[in-house]
């Protein structure tokens, strides 16, 4: 757990001096990754180095587990916290696992021990160690030297991690690929993660919590669907951009806005059927579902003719979209197939739901009366 | 032909001459290793002290050799070391001074300043820092500063014969008093072959000091 406390930092004089972080406190619970958040020059990478005293606060306290920083030795401090910087810093007279284990060697372990380590952590993330280990880091593609970059602030299993900028330095298809797997091993590892970004839809993907800085303020703390949604001040709306709801829909999993239970028809169903129920719930579309519960063909309310079969006036289901990927996705499914409605599968192809505009338009409208 | 002939009568002499050259040499440098290189670090923590320190090496390195030694006699007469050996390993240690100031301090100040908040941010302690990150990568410039300080110095040797140090000099001054360009050619070939020889040497072992990651052509 972090906590920090009127914390300011005043560069030059005192009173003619340039406040580049004022009175900012806020606390992030232990296993949440906090996201600081603004454009440069706004304090965040400041307020963060605060934190294991790389710049030494001129107010305020920082907390971390309840212990005062100031009480506890720079250099054991900085050994027990994880540090990540945006150029990686990989120490290129090093090889990969001399490089994994810095801190560990600087704590003494036993080298069998932090070897290990460093294997099992190279593990983690795909790179096999027998290749990787006595490697150096010039030898290694831009994603990896990254990837070793963050194992390197793991390898001392310190609880907190401090991130500046972890992974601007790469391209984008790589960056979203890094960022998953340091989520997933976030779900295991639950670190207290201070994370300092730029980039809106980084600190989307990867905040419990975002902290957004303005001219060494804090503007807003809040979780990234309550920020969406609820934007504190003008100039956070202004930040957040106008399609901030589209950023919304990446937090939302198509699970929970997809409207269920489905109304569905049998293919030996009469088209009657199908257009009562459509006009009922007012949808364009309805599921034909075969007997295996998985989704057979969509008939639309505009399309229907006359009399016959379900099974007659069915067009082909073009894509389904799965419960667990999130509303980003679904709607550039359903956008890119021209479907008002799509029906949602589970594993199995099963037919779970369906989702239509409007219901995803009603849990954006949930999303901000929850926030 | 006569000179070939003379450098071949007079091996064992020549050998001896290249002894004391060397003598001279690596005794200075090594000495001005352990104080230039300790300097090199120290004047990184401050640009005044830097530009100080570094603008009194060169002021040294301009003075003609000659000079130097004309200057120690009286200086050292005192003590007795006016002339020979220990005046002639003075002036070495003074002119080594520079490259090898320079270019430590070049070398640490080039350090990837992202390589220095890594190691700070790790907690590694300035000495830790300087020991595991900052001078294995300075290492190469380092060795760099030292080797032109031999190849130079073994040119400001041959002209400490005149004080009396010994050396290949001696064949180069007894050369021009005796107007006999037999010596005078083979004193002079002789510390170039030994410059060379001894820079060659020590690339070698700046190679064996580079570390592994650094080096060029490592396979990707």
């Amino acid at each position: 757990m972090i906590r920090l406390e009127n914390l300011t930092k005043t560069f030059g004089a005192a009173g003619s001096g340039i406040t580049a972080v004022d009175r900012v406190s806020f606390e992030v619970p232990e296993g949440e990754i906090c996201v600081l958040l603004g454009p440069s020059g706004c304090g965040k990478t400041t307020t963060m180095k605060m934190i294991n005293r790389l710049i030494e606060p001129t107010s305020g306290k920082v907390f971390i587990d309840g212990k005062d920083v100031t009480h506890i030795d720079p250099i054991q401090l900085r050994r027990s916290i994880g540090y990540v910087i945006q150029q990686i810093g990989l120490f290129p007279n090093k090889t990969v696992a001399d490089n994994i284990c810095v801190v560990p060697d600087l704590l003494g372990w036993d080298r069998k021990k932090s070897r290990t380590r460093a294997a099992e952590l190279l593990e983690m993330v795909g790179l096999q160690p027998d290749t990787f280990m006595k490697r150096y880091p010039k030898e290694l593609s831009g994603g990896q030297q990254q990837r070793v970059g963050v194992l390197r602030a793991l390898a001392a299993d310190a609880p907190v991690m401090l991130m500046d900028e972890p992974f601007g330095a790469i391209d984008p298809i790589n960056r979203e690929v890094i960022q998953d797997e340091f989520l997933r091993m976030q779900k295991t590892l639950r670190k207290t993660v201070i994370f300092v970004s730029h980039d809106l839809d980084e600190a989307v993907k990867m905040a419990d919590k975002i902290a957004i800085f303005r001219a060494g303020r804090l503007e807003q703390f809040a979780s990234p669907e309550h920020l969406l949604s609820n934007p504190a001040t003008p100039f956070i709306e202004t930040f957040l951009g106008t399609d901030r709801s589209l950023k919304l829909l990446r937090l939302v999993q198509v699970a929970d806005a997809m409207l269920t239970p489905a109304d569905t028809v049998r293919p030996e169903d009469p088209v009657a059927k199908a257009r009562d129920l459509m006009e009922k719930s007012g949808h364009p579309a309805i599921i034909m579902s075969n007997g295996d519960g998985r989704p057979g063909g969509i008939i639309l309310a505009s399309r229907i003719t006359g009399q016959g079969s379900c099974r007659e006036a069915a067009e082909p289901v073009r894509a389904t979209v799965p419960v667990k990927v999130d509303l980003r996705s679904a709607v550039a499914l359903m956008f890119t197939h021209d479907m008002p409605v799509i029906p949602c599968v589970d594993e199995d192809g099963k037919l779970q739901g369906v989702l239509t505009y409007r219901s995803i338009v009603r849990s954006l409208a949930n999303s901000k009366i929850a926030a | 032909m006569e000179t070939l002939q003379f450098a071949y009568d007079n091996l064992s002499l020549i050998g001896s001459r290249a002894l004391e050259h060397i003598a001279i040499v690596s005794v200075a440098v090594s000495i001005a290793v352990l104080t230039g290189v300790p300097i090199g670090l120290a004047i990184t923590q401050s640009k005044r002290a830097a530009d100080f320190v570094l603008y009194l090496a060169s002021m040294l390195i301009t003075i003609p050799s000659i000079a130097l030694f004309g200057l120690m006699i009286p200086l050292l007469s005192p003590i007795g070391y006016g002339i020979g050996y220990v005046p002639a390993v003075i002036a070495v240690i003074l002119y080594s001074q520079l490259p090898i100031i320079r270019n430590t301090y070049t070398a640490i100040a080039d350090v990837d300043p992202a390589l220095r908040e890594a190691g700070i941010g790790m907690g590694m302690s300035p000495l830790q820092r300087l020991r595991q990150v900052e001078i294995p990568l300075a290492m190469p410039v380092i060795m760099a500063g030292i080797r032109t300080a031999v190849v130079m110095n073994i040119g400001v040797t041959a002209i400490a014969a005149y004080i009396g140090a010994g050396g290949l000099g001696t064949f180069i001054s007894r050369g021009i008093s005796q107007t006999d360009p037999r010596q005078l050619i083979t004193g002079a070939v002789a510390v170039s072959i030994l410059a060379i020889a001894v820079d060659l040497f020590l690339a070698f072992v700046q190679k064996l000091l580079t570390p592994k990651g650094l080096a060029t052509g490592v396979a990707a």
